[in-house]
């Protein structure tokens, strides 16, 4: 099951830390470094039905607000 | 006026010259009890199946033979182990060229490699390439010594059906032949005319999928050539003969080299022989001899028709669904629904079982075409993809595998051809959720050796009562079928024992003429295994 309570132990460092990643980079190259970065993070997931949840959710986000 | 029957394609083998029939001059329209429509692969093993089991069977096919071009080459363990049931196994076997191991590549660097047979235990390889011809010729000479032993299998050649009509329970054929036309009836009409089937079309119905926008050169080319006996794929080669390309080493030492051309081309342009060569030359380098043997540019679609069965006719192979050739999943499942239709065609014609047995050939076969357009499907959006966010995902994943693990398993440069398992099929029986789930109900028999046999060659092709270390009474019948009774030993057999027992020291299992798991049981009960039996042919064992 998909987690949406929080989870980050350090959520600002977390956050601060993903900007940090695309610094420099120009909008592709941070294109295809999100795409490596995403696959990375299905593949920690693992459950397929988790990754299905959390791609619903990310897709369908607005209409839940 | 009807047109004259035509050689539509130049002959690689001319296996079946037109003879007249007395039929042809028939007062009353002669009635068959099967004919098939299309001598291809699908309606040669059909024939072959169905004639084997004693049911008189008539092929009509507008050629007389079998068409030129190496076309498919790919047949899998599964389509290898009908084949040897039908008696054609051990002809195709020596002459394919065995592989299990397939490498993949991004542009020149080597991504991973994988074995489609990483154990061992089984009479036949992963894969054989093999041209499609000598895999029909192979079909057809068992054919040939079949008659020659009594099946009453007949083959017409340059007869062309031209009509069907459906009745209740039969339907009427009009054949065009080079003496003119005439009328057959039959009971059953399997109808194995391609992709493209006439038939289909004749009764209205539909065939709906995906079409994929893109393109793609199969090279078939000779030469005498060092490259390992294993499948190559390249995504974006360093040698830039197309977005994507394929290497496969056929017998007679001819090689099947595909390249990915793109959506917006030229065909007439691309397909000059000195463009093919262009290509072929950059990937083999300048220095490499070879001729151009087989040439053609093909696109892809994935669709299927939404029933199999229409009353007396049954649709089989790629009439009945179509793939895009990643996976090899083509000509290895139109085998495979013959290997389904021939038992249940032949209990029905013989009146061992009712019709709705060949309701389960629609059921089946239908969940086994989805799993390999799913498959099919998959490997293609991989290889074309087909947004820009597609492809961005795929370079990454292409990116990654390289360095990190998890990401081969993800590169697909099409997943290849497993027989399915029929999960949930009304025909399955009881199962002992101890043993191993790859012989649970609906499976097709993993093989094993059994002293110095296999376990498939000893399944045959009838019912089976297989005992494993469990008693059994030496013979066995179940409305109105005899079984055939094989008592054998797990014990010095660790194949045998993980394939069938688990942790179990002793096990019966049900197998179906097509060699599927039907059911399994701890011991044998005559009751219990009897209605599995009946439950397998559809039948309600009360009214056995």
């Amino acid at each position: 099951m998909l987690e949406t309570k929080p989870n980050f132990n350090r959520p600002d460092e977390s956050y601060a830390l993903l900007i940090k990643a695309h610094e420099g980079l120009s909008e592709a190259e941070s294109h295809a470094m999100n795409a490596r970065l995403i696959l990375i993070l299905m593949n920690q997931i693992g459950d397929h039905a988790v990754i299905a949840e959390a791609l619903a959710l990310a897709r369908n986000v607005r209409a839940a607000t | 006026m009807r047109t004259p029957v035509t050689e539509r394609y130049p002959l690689a083998f001319r296996l079946y010259p037109y003879v007249k029939s007395p039929d042809q001059t028939a007062v009353t329209p002669i009635r068959h009890k099967v004919v098939v429509a299309g001598g291809g692969p699908v309606g040669l093993a059909t024939a072959l199946d169905l004639g084997l089991r004693g049911v008189p069977v008539l092929v009509c096919d507008d050629q007389e033979g079998v068409g030129l071009g190496s076309r498919a080459i790919c047949f899998a363990k599964r389509t290898l182990e009908i084949c040897d049931r039908l008696g054609a196994g051990v002809s195709m076997l020596a002459k394919g060229v065995q592989w299990n191991i397939g490498k993949v590549f991004h542009d020149n660097r080597l991504l991973y490699e994988f074995n489609l047979l990483p154990e061992d235990g089984h009479a036949f390889p992963a894969f054989i390439n093999l041209q499609q011809p000598l895999f029909e010729k192979f079909l057809h000479e068992a054919i040939v010594k079949a008659q020659s032993q009594g099946a009453p299998i007949e083959i017409r050649g340059s007869n062309r059906i031209d009509a069907v009509v459906r009745h209740e329970d039969h339907v009427t054929i009009d054949v065009m032949t080079p003496d003119g036309p005439y009328v057959l009836e039959a009971d059953w009409l399997v109808a194995c005319d391609g992709a493209r089937s006439p038939i289909r079309s004749m009764l209205g119905h539909g065939f709906d999928g995906r079409v994929f926008e893109d393109n793609f050169l199969i090279a078939d080319v000779k030469m005498k050539a060092n490259f390992p006996t294993e499948r190559w794929f390249w995504f974006e080669p360093h040698f830039k003969s197309g977005d994507s390309a394929l290497l496969h080493k056929q017998p007679d030492d001819i090689w099947r080299i595909d390249f990915q051309l793109g959506w917006n081309i030229d065909r007439q342009k691309e397909l000059k022989p000195e463009n093919i060569r262009a290509r072929v030359s950059a990937m083999l380098g300048p220095d490499v001899d070879y001729e151009l043997d087989w040439c053609s540019i093909y696109t892809f679609q994935c669709r299927r028709m939404e029933k199999f069965r229409h009353g007396p006719v049954l649709f089989a192979g790629d009439s009945a669904h179509q793939v895009s050739p990643f996976g090899a999943r083509g000509a290895n499942s139109g085998v495979q629904d013959a290997d389904n239709l021939g038992w249940k065609l032949a209990l029905v014609v013989q009146g061992l079982a009712p019709d709705t047995l060949l309701d389960s050939y629609d059921s089946e076969r239908v969940y086994g075409a989805d799993e390999n357009i799913a498959n099919s499907t998959r490997a293609t959006d991989f290889i074309t993809p087909k947004s820009a966010i597609s492809k961005l995902f795929r370079d990454a994943v292409l990116q990654l595998a390289e360095t990190v693990p998890f990401a081969r398993t993800v590169v697909n440069s099409g997943r290849l051809s497993m027989p399915c398992t029929y999960d949930g099929s009304p025909l399955n029986g009881p199962d002992v959720a101890s043993f191993p789930a790859r012989t649970r109900p609906g499976s097709p028999c993993p093989d094993a050796p059994i002293g110095a046999d296999w376990l498939l060659r000893l399944l045959g092709g009838n019912f089976t009562l297989l005992a494993i270390d469990a008693d059994v009474p030496t013979t066995f019948s179940a409305c109105g079928i005899p079984l055939s009774v094989l008592s054998v030993s797990g014990r010095d057999n660790k194949a045998l024992c993980e394939r069938y027992l688990g942790n179990a020291t002793s096990a019966v299992y049900l197998i179906r003429p097509d060699q599927h798991v039907a059911a399994r049981f701890e011991h044998f009960d005559e009751e219990v295994v009897a209605a599995a039996v009946g439950r397998a042919i559809a039948k309600d064992v009360v009214d056995a």
